[in-house]
């Protein structure tokens, strides 16, 4: 469960921040072809793991570009390392991340912006004390989404990183495994803490959706 | 300082073609059917749209000039703008609203003093009236020192009594302010009131008959003459 949670931590965390500018950048700008890149972003929620899992394996392999430009300055491997599920993870949940943040940005009356131009603050400044101050419940959902399917993710994680123990042996994996070899005792005990932390988490997002704004 | 502009844009129904000079200390009064471009010559003047020809100049400072491709941003014209729906950011509560861009918060506390809602600075803006939502926002446009004062249709949103409590004490601010104000209305009570010019805006051009010819639809009415003070009119209410 250490790498699990490890996990989800690292892929909220680093999701926040990256997806912030995206949702942002979807938001609030029109170009064109701007469909094609946001059907690309959310192309993860479509594909099956097991694809993902390949074309990451493809990348990040010691022939792909990402694993051989890491191979070149580390010396080592992305696949089967924590870091190599922490790079899946993170691309197997941005649309949970993109898509409520961007439309908690879209639901910012525009006016409430140009007042805040008009008060002398830049875009960035704009973005930092009116924009996101303004869809903390978009943003909070969006985090519990990302932890959650961090949680639970199990084909891309058991094709980019196996199942070696501390490192890359996640909760899911741990339960498909013990099944594999009938322990059903063990399985039923992971299994069953997943229950308790993602229905918390559910009614979070729940209480956070119909909380008042403000 | 003179605020002067001459724009042109063209909108989907109509052309805005019109020029305006406003001195400081003077209110300026855009008055016009609704629907007629005053907003979108309000914003030109913010820098919130940009005109398609023209120039826009305050003081030597040009603001906006389509031949040299000059566009201050809004953020560098140090504006006071008070909105027809007030815009005070939700999450913050009435004095951290008017303090966001205040140079001096002593200031604010002065000005919330002045426009008697003190006693209302820790309430977010959903927890108090329109009127004191609309004071407060007018604390937070003064608290940046504004150059120019723009105010499109403060009190449009306000029962009557409200709108005429806070139309006096906007006449006595007049008096103490160095800046040129900009007021958008369509009231003609509200723009005899307080107006020292007023520009008739109909389909985006100056229509000095406009007002003329609206109040004389109303039987049993005087004719207004421009800087007129105390009409007894009631067109709008």
């Amino acid at each position: 469960m250490y790498v699990t949670l490890k996990l989800a931590l690292v892929s909220t965390v680093v999701l926040m921040v990256l997806a912030a500018p995206i949702s942002y950048f979807l938001a609030y700008t029109r170009f064109p072809g701007k469909s094609f890149i946001e059907a690309l972003i959310y192309l993860p929620m479509a594909l099956p793991p097991t694809v993902i899992g390949f074309y990451l394996i493809i990348l990040m392999g010691p022939k792909g570009w990402i694993g051989s430009l890491w191979e070149k300055f580390t010396g080592g491997s992305l696949l089967f390392t924590f870091l190599g599920i922490a790079i899946a993870s993170v691309i197997y949940s941005i649309p949970f991340a993109v898509q409520p943040m961007k439309a908690a940005f879209a639901k910012i009356d525009r006016r409430l912006l140009e007042n805040a131009y008009i008060l002398g603050l830049s875009k960035r400044a704009t973005f930092l004390r009116v924009i996101i101050p303004n869809s903390f419940g978009g943003i909070a959902a969006a985090a519990i989404l990302v932890f959650l399917h961090s949680i639970g993710a199990f084909g891309v994680l058991l094709m980019v990183g196996g199942s070696i123990p501390g490192e890359t042996k996640v909760a899911s994996i741990a339960i498909y495994e013990a099944v594999e070899m009938m322990n059903y005792r063990t399985a039923g005990l992971i299994a069953l803490s997943f229950i308790p932390i993602s229905y918390a988490f559910l009614l979070l997002i729940n209480k956070l959706s119909d909380g008042p704004r403000a | 300082m003179t605020v002067s502009a001459s724009f042109r844009k063209k909108l989907r129904y109509f052309d805005v073609d019109i020029s305006l000079e406003c001195r400081s200390g003077k209110m300026m009064v855009l008055i016009g059917p609704s629907g007629g471009g005053k907003t979108t010559i309000i914003r030109m003047l913010a820098g919130l749209e940009k005109p398609d020809e023209g120039s826009l100049c305050f003081g030597n400072d040009i603001w906006f000039d389509s031949l040299r491709r000059i566009n201050v941003k809004p953020q560098k014209r140090r504006l006071g703008y008070v909105f027809q729906d007030y815009n005070l950011f939700p999450h913050l509560n009435l004095f951290d609203n008017a303090a966001f861009a205040a140079a001096d918060k002593k200031e604010v506390h002065a000005l919330f003093e002045l426009f008697r809602i003190d006693h209302l600075k820790k309430r977010k803006p959903h927890m108090v009236s329109g009127g004191e939502r609309q004071r407060c926002a007018i604390c937070q446009a003064l608290a940046r020192h504004p150059r120019l004062l723009l105010l499109d249709e403060p009190f449009s949103a306000l029962d009557v009594v409200t709108r005429r409590g806070l139309r006096e004490e906007i006449k006595s601010l007049k008096g103490k302010l160095s800046c040129p104000i900009i007021y958008v209305t369509h009231d003609i009570n509200e723009a005899l009131f307080l107006a020292d010019e007023i520009l008739p805006v109909v389909d985006g051009k100056a229509d000095y008959g406009w007002m003329q010819r609206t109040i004389t639809r109303e039987p049993g009415e005087g004719t207004p003459t421009r800087g007129a003070r105390e009409p007894r009119l009631s067109l709008v209410y």
